[in-house]
């Protein structure tokens, strides 16, 4: 049906894109499911701490390892007798943060190292896709754990440290993006015109992989919480007494026999963060790509 | 032809080295534009002709200066573009524009219709603002035949003859004197591109454009071209006025290509020569001649030596050796079948 | 004359519900035995469909396709109404396809021999040895020389027209009654068009085959076709032999098609503007109301040109024609 009908694709299939897009999303029940838990988790991590009769910092020696639903401790209480449900929202919270911010500090990395490698090409390409991929070739959290082990370990440095390690997918899906734009009639139509290289990278090619970039978003905010809750977990990360997903695991371990809900609950928040991100990740890739509805 | 042509190339080429294996090897070189001089005189237009393979897109791209030819020299109003100095190029880049073929690749779909006509002028006339610009497009537009007020709609929009409309509006935004049209009806309906071709003609008489039409269509080169150059592996094979060359062809090729266009008539229908084989390999061009494979009238000494154009009528050049050739014009009719 | 396909009001509609669009509207023809009839239009007319229904290619899920096709064999078989695995026999046996692009109906990782030997014995019992004879039959049959050695070649290692002579073959394979021409040579250079509709012509000379030829370019009609179909959004608007409908059209839509293509033999008259049909192909959503062509005839009346139905005429000899107004503009004319 090569043939079949220009009027019938510039019309109604490329008129209706976004909302096309936005249509595909939506009828993506995992990714709304994803969306909904996101959603969800953020509230209770943003409010939740506020309706609570307990701080997270409130000590309780007489309430300690209540399993959960004892009294007003709906997910029970630590060695401490902290409460549990007040310890998670709020390491939910620094979880979140660093996840979102090491997506952006990442993404950014990672953009504008693909927009100039792809656009580039030759040398300067080959150079910076060479440093990506030698990025690549280390253990991602080997890298992790040895910068970790030489800094500060605070949440800035750790977000700081998981944006370092992870730019290089999106750098190298930016990269194969823009190579591809690049040969274009549009894009010599702009060199002809004589626009200079900033304005042909940053504004006829980088709008045009906005869709592929918001999809490795996504899914690098799941990989940055589940890097996260690994170098807390080895006591590398985020530091008590601030709690996060993994320091809370971290700590879990002792009393995994007497008081497992302390490692059951913190674990589920992270499956279900993580889960969520990434069906949201799949489904953005469907819904951006038009061929998933062409017959 | 008293005034100096506005274009000119000399012995332009554009080879491309072609690496063979893994680590180097022997590389071979594909010698897409060998060796084209050509003069566009001022207000003309040169229709360029030739199937794929024959370098004809390649030309154009050279002309335009977005390669840089491995030899040869290419003039713009007596400039070598080899040597002017950037500032000279960025005033000669203002006067040569490009329309491309495809009209969906060719403008961003990110971009609205007044942004897209924007960007010329951003570049050459930095002192307009946003405005300023948008009055410019929508003027424009109106000179393609576009309402104006379409200026905030986006490509998906448009049909495609409407969007080579655009891309016409596009080339014209910054008044150049000189305009590279590769293939730009080729993509459009038959009713459409009539459309487009007349759109062509009435811009190029108002404001007396120099153009370098590129097709594979020879009605259309026909239609559009004052001179009619004709194209085969990397090399013009023939050059005239268009009525000349569609009246007495000089070189086999171009009869061939005359004989091979289809025409809707039953009737009075014209002798028809088809040519063996497709057109060789620009990696391995044949020896001499680089028609002689596919020729109905080659000769032994076809193989000795390439031949160069050499004038046949006033301004009718041909790169054939032989004289002898009474060739088959496009309007000769076939005898009736006995 | 033997009649080998008849094709009686197909209408095909893609979509569902409210959201349904009619893309091709009651077409009407038959084939006969050796003879060519073209599908001529421009993008947008439904042409392309009409094969893929004929073929029923279209993704039943997708599309709703009726009225019928009978395909006249031994006995009246309507293609519409049989079972999906009935249809896969008859499909590359007794009707067979080729399109526009050549590389992408071959298989990039096997060879020539391979994709050819495989089409024979998908649906005919034969020792390989002799698939192998049949496949360098056709291949030489389709004017390749050196068939024995092309069977070791791979798709990207020939070129476009090879490829086009390759996928001939691998039609004619299983000698098919019909073969259906979905725009074989536009892809093509001019002079390997030519070839190709020279091939084409020979072959139905030797097997006798029918062949329903979808083409945008009056120009390929005129080699190739013994009847033409003018089609413009999804209706027949014009039907008559090749040398009725080229010659003497009575639409205006066909004669102003015909009138936009530049001629040779003006060429460098430098004569003016090419005549135009202003505006473009409707949107099936958006089909104008009686004649789809009215709004940019200029020879359109109003009260009559917008008025419903615009039947299909007989102007005779078969020759038929959809235009309220065929007889008074012929007067005129004459």
């Amino acid at each position: 049906m090569a043939a079949a009908t220009e009027q019938i694709q510039t019309n109604s299939k490329l008129r209706f894109f976004e909302s096309r897009t936005l249509r595909r999303f939506v009828r993506h029940r995992l990714a709304i499911t994803g969306l909904v838990m996101i959603v969800g988790i953020g509230i209770l991590c943003v409010v939740g701490p506020w309706l609570l009769p307990h701080d997270m910092l409130d000590i309780n020696i007489r309430d300690r390892f209540s399993p959960p639903l004892t009294d007003t401790f709906i997910m029970g209480t630590d060695e401490m007798g902290r409460d549990l449900a007040a310890r998670l929202f709020m390491a939910g919270r620094v979880s979140l943060m660093v996840g979102i911010a090491a997506m952006i500090l990442s993404t950014l990395i990672g953009t504008v190292i693909g927009l100039v490698a792809g656009y580039f090409g030759k040398v300067t390409g080959t150079v910076l896709m060479r440093l990506t991929d030698s990025f690549l070739c280390f253990p991602q959290i080997f890298l992790l754990l040895t910068l970790a082990a030489f800094l500060e370990p605070n949440a800035f440095m750790i977000t700081l440290i998981i944006a370092v390690t992870s730019w290089m997918e999106v750098a190298r899906i930016v990269s194969a993006e823009i190579r591809s734009l690049r040969e274009r009639d549009f894009i010599t139509a702009a060199r002809i015109s004589g626009a200079s290289h900033r304005w042909i990278m940053f504004r006829e090619l980088l709008p045009n992989t906005i869709g592929p970039i918001i999809v490795a978003a996504t899914l690098t905010i799941a990989k940055a919480i589940l890097l996260e809750a690994y170098v807390s977990f080895l006591g590398y990360g985020i530091q008590p007494p601030m709690p996060s997903w993994g320091n809370m695991l971290n700590n879990a371990q002792q009393f995994l026999d007497t008081a497992p809900w302390l490692a059951i609950i913190p674990g589920i928040a992270i499956t279900a963060a993580v889960t969520s991100f990434n069906f949201i990740g799949d489904g953005l890739r469907d819904a951006l790509d038009a061929r998933s509805d062409a017959q | 032809m008293s005034e100096k042509a506005l274009i000119e190339t000399r012995d332009l080429k554009q080879h491309f080295p072609l690496r063979k294996g893994l680590f180097g090897g022997k590389s071979q070189v594909v010698k897409a534009v060998d060796g084209i001089s050509i003069e566009i005189p001022r207000r003309s237009v040169l229709g360029l002709v030739g199937e794929s393979g024959s370098g004809k897109s390649t030309f154009g791209q050279a002309v335009m200066g977005l390669t840089k030819p491995t030899a040869g020299s290419m003039t713009f109003d007596g400039i070598d573009m080899a040597t002017a100095s950037s500032a000279e190029l960025r005033g000669l880049k203002r006067r040569m524009q490009m329309v491309f073929q495809d009209p969906f690749s060719s403008l961003n779909p990110r971009m609205s219709v007044a942004e897209t006509l924007g960007v010329p002028l951003r570049f050459h006339e930095p002192q307009l603002n946003g405005a300023q610009r948008k009055d410019r497009a929508a003027e424009m537009l109106e000179r393609v035949g576009l309402p104006g007020q379409y200026v905030d709609r986006f490509p998906h929009e448009f049909s495609g003859g409407q969007r080579q409309r655009i891309g016409i509006a596009r080339a014209l935004m910054v008044h150049p004197d000189f305009i590279m049209a590769d293939e730009v009806v080729s993509a459009l309906d038959v009713s459409v591109q009539a459309q487009v071709l007349n759109l062509f003609g009435r811009l190029q008489r108002d404001l007396e454009l120099t153009m370098l039409f590129i097709t594979h269509d020879l009605a259309v080169v026909g239609h559009v071209s004052d001179f009619v150059a004709v194209m085969y592996l990397g090399r013009v094979v023939e050059i005239a006025p268009t009525r000349e060359l569609f009246s007495s062809p000089k070189h086999p090729y171009t009869e061939a290509l005359l004989s091979a266009a289809p025409t809707p008539q039953t009737k009075n229908r014209r002798q028809r020569i088809v040519l063996k084989g497709d057109i060789p390999s620009p990696l391995n061009p044949p020896s001499g001649c680089p028609f002689r494979t596919r020729c109905p009238y080659a000769l032994e000494e076809c193989a000795h030596s390439t031949p160069e154009l050499r004038e046949f009528a006033s301004g009718h050049k041909a790169a054939c050796i032989r004289d002898d050739l009474s060739l088959a014009s496009a309007t000769q009719q076939q005898k009736e079948p006995a | 004359m033997t009649k080998v396909l008849t094709v009686e009001d197909l209408t095909i509609s893609f979509g569902t519900g409210d959201s349904e669009l009619t893309v091709v509207h009651k077409v009407n023809f038959t084939l006969e035995a050796g003879k060519t009839l073209a599908l001529v239009g421009e993008s947008g007319s439904g042409k392309s469909v009409t094969s893929l229904g004929i073929m029923r290619l279209l993704s039943p899920s997708q599309s709703r396709v009726q009225g019928k096709i009978v395909l006249h064999s031994d006995e009246d078989i309507d293609l519409l109404s049989l079972s999906e695995s009935r249809m896969r026999r008859l499909r590359g046996d007794r009707i067979a396809m080729i399109f526009q692009e050549p590389l992408t109906s071959l298989n990039p990782v096997y060879t020539i021999g391979d994709q050819i030997i495989e089409a024979i014995r998908s649906h005919r019992r034969m020792s390989k040895r002799n698939a192998r004879q049949r496949a360098i039959e056709l291949i030489d049959q389709v004017g390749i020389p050196d068939a024995e050695h092309r069977l070791g070649t791979y798709p990207h290692e020939l070129s476009g027209g090879m490829r086009q002579r390759i996928m001939i073959a691998i039609a004619l394979a299983l000698e098919p009654d019909i073969l259906i021409a979905d725009e074989p040579t536009t892809a093509l250079d001019v002079t390997v068009q030519a070839q190709i509709l020279e091939l084409l012509n020979r072959l139905q000379e030797e097997t006798g085959m029918a062949m329903l030829f979808i083409t945008h370019d009056f120009g390929v009609v005129a080699d190739i076709a013994d009847r033409t179909i003018v089609m413009y959004a999804g209706e027949m608007v014009e039907e008559g032999s090749t040398e009725t409908v080229l010659e003497r059209p009575l639409m205006p839509y066909t004669s102003g098609l015909m009138r936009a293509v530049p001629k040779l033999e003006t060429a460098g008259l430098k004569e003016g503007d090419l005549e135009s049909i202003e505006g473009f192909v409707p949107h099936p959503d958006n089909r104008p109301t009686g004649c789809s062509f009215h709004p940019r005839c200029t020879h359109a009346l109003a009260g009559t040109c917008d008025v419903p139905p615009v039947p299909i005429e007989d102007a005779g000899d078969g020759h038929l024609v959809r235009c309220k107004r065929w007889k008074t503009l012929q007067e005129a004319a004459e």
